[in-house]
């Protein structure tokens, strides 16, 4: 039925978890450090902090995209000419589709970890620092595993968005999944066969994700106790 | 920076905005005729009647926007019967077929936040209004509705602007609105920094606007949850 694509449309959707992956790796990188600033004392990080946030928030994905890959574009070669560089750089569509959806989502996941961080009773940490474990430690031991629990759904509803947006990737040239599927849709004149191929595929991601941050939420509840209806 | 080719092309910006405008007002509106019977349907006891409504909302919330709108645009041409349809003029149209993907993508979106909100219906408020004899239809008019589309009312606001930045993806189907009047000056001059940068502005102004907006609505129309000062 796919005409011999379907190890090509496999291929792509490995690119295309590839790339909710390493982005999400920067998101959750951004996010936590974003959650931080925010938190601080310091007026001007928390300044920075909701500035990046509602400016990215405000602005469609695509655009940002597209800004990234023909700004880079750009931006690269303009600074390869001054050091002395002759030749003409492409940006990578996978890096800049990774650092364009990093950025964006690190913004949401700043506002789950700092809502996270808010959630714990600050018992918690001034018990943990009474105990003689300094700040890193309180930080690594004691907060974080605990605030992990309080993002979880959120974190969870991010993901799903991060992986369904990744497929504007191909609209920058990436060769994921989309795009392949165009490519077949192209050759064989079904588009509606592959484009529902593609579908049924980010359909099983998003399905098995679901399913895991059941289980993972499920295990980052243990000894919580429910109130009952 | 070179901002004199983006004021030359400000008729191509202001067309783009009316452009972006309207998918996005008809697209909301549509779907919101469609989710308020579908919302009710999703939450009524019988499995043959929120089932297929389950799936319905399942499926859309599964798989990229971008997906659905290639599925409509260019995968419905596969199939003979719909060239020969009377549908086919539409069909043919970007305009028609990202105004249809927007409207049911957003459909399914707001099904899920209204039948979420009639679930969170006080238990008291049901009783009340059977004690006080109300019929069926009474009940879902006078009580049910009102008391859950006001409850409903900042998560649709969200889904709202959301709404907002997916309708760039119709520059993607050869479109010519906001991000696609920004394509368009970044192929002509090649300013890919000062094209992005506009269009992203004009989105967050109308972001914002469009929050401001919810917000008084809000304050209207969920005043009696306000805290009392």
């Amino acid at each position: 039925m796919l005409h011999g694509y379907a190890p090509a449309l496999l291929n792509g959707s490995l690119l295309t978890l590839a790339l909710a992956l390493a982005s999400l790796a920067l998101a959750c990188l951004l996010g936590l450090a974003f959650a931080a600033a925010r938190l601080s004392r310091s007026r001007a990080l928390q300044a920075l902090s909701l500035a990046y946030t509602t400016l990215i928030r405000g602005v469609p994905d695509l655009v940002l995209m597209l800004l990234v890959f023909f700004g880079g574009q750009l931006a690269v070669n303009a600074l390869a000419q001054r050091l002395g560089h002759a030749d003409y750089i492409d940006v990578d569509p996978f890096i800049a589709g990774t650092l364009t959806i990093g950025f964006i989502f690190g913004a949401y996941l700043s506002e789950t970890f700092r809502g996270a961080f808010l959630a714990l009773p600050a018992g918690q940490r001034e018990a943990a620092l009474a105990c003689g474990l300094s700040r890193a430690q309180t930080l690594r031991r004691i907060e974080l595993p605990q605030m992990l629990r309080h993002a979880l759904p959120a974190l969870s509803n991010n993901w799903l968005v991060l992986v369904k947006s990744t497929a504007i990737v191909s609209v920058i040239g990436l060769n994921d999944m989309m795009l392949r599927a165009t490519q077949a849709a192209g050759a064989t004149r079904e588009p509606f066969v592959f484009y529902a191929a593609a579908a049924l595929i980010y359909l099983a991601i998003t399905s098995a994700s679901e399913l895991g941050f059941k289980a993972l939420q499920r295990k980052a509840s243990v000894g919580v106790r429910a109130g009952s209806l | 920076m070179n901002f004199e080719p983006i004021f030359e092309s400000a008729s191509l910006y202001a067309g783009g905005l009316v452009v972006t405008l309207q998918l996005l007002a008809i697209s909301l509106v549509l779907g919101l005729a469609a989710a308020l019977p579908l919302a009710v349907l999703r939450v009524l006891p019988s499995r043959w009647v929120h089932g297929p409504v389950w799936l319905f909302t399942y499926v859309i919330r599964g798989t990229p926007l971008l997906v659905q709108l290639f599925l409509i645009y260019y995968g419905l041409a596969q199939f003979e019967a719909v060239r020969e349809s009377f549908a086919w003029p539409w069909l043919q149209s970007a305009w028609f077929c990202a105004c249809l993907a927007f409207a049911i993508n957003t459909s399914a979106y707001t099904t899920e936040i209204i039948a979420g909100a009639l679930r969170a219906t006080p238990h008291g408020e049901l009783e009340a209004a059977r004690a006080l004899g109300l019929t069926r239809v009474q009940l879902w008019r006078r009580i049910l509705l009102p008391s859950a589309l006001r409850r409903a009312l900042p998560a649709y606001g969200n889904e709202a602007v959301l709404m907002l930045h997916a309708t760039s993806l119709a520059s993607v189907v050869t479109l010519l609105d906001l991000t696609g009047a920004a394509r368009e000056v970044n192929a002509r001059f090649y300013l890919p920094f000062e094209a992005f940068l506009t269009a992203g502005a004009i989105y967050l102004v109308v972001t914002l606007a469009l929050v401001g907006a919810l917000h008084g609505v809000e304050r209207r129309w969920l005043a009696h949850l306000r805290p009392r000062t």
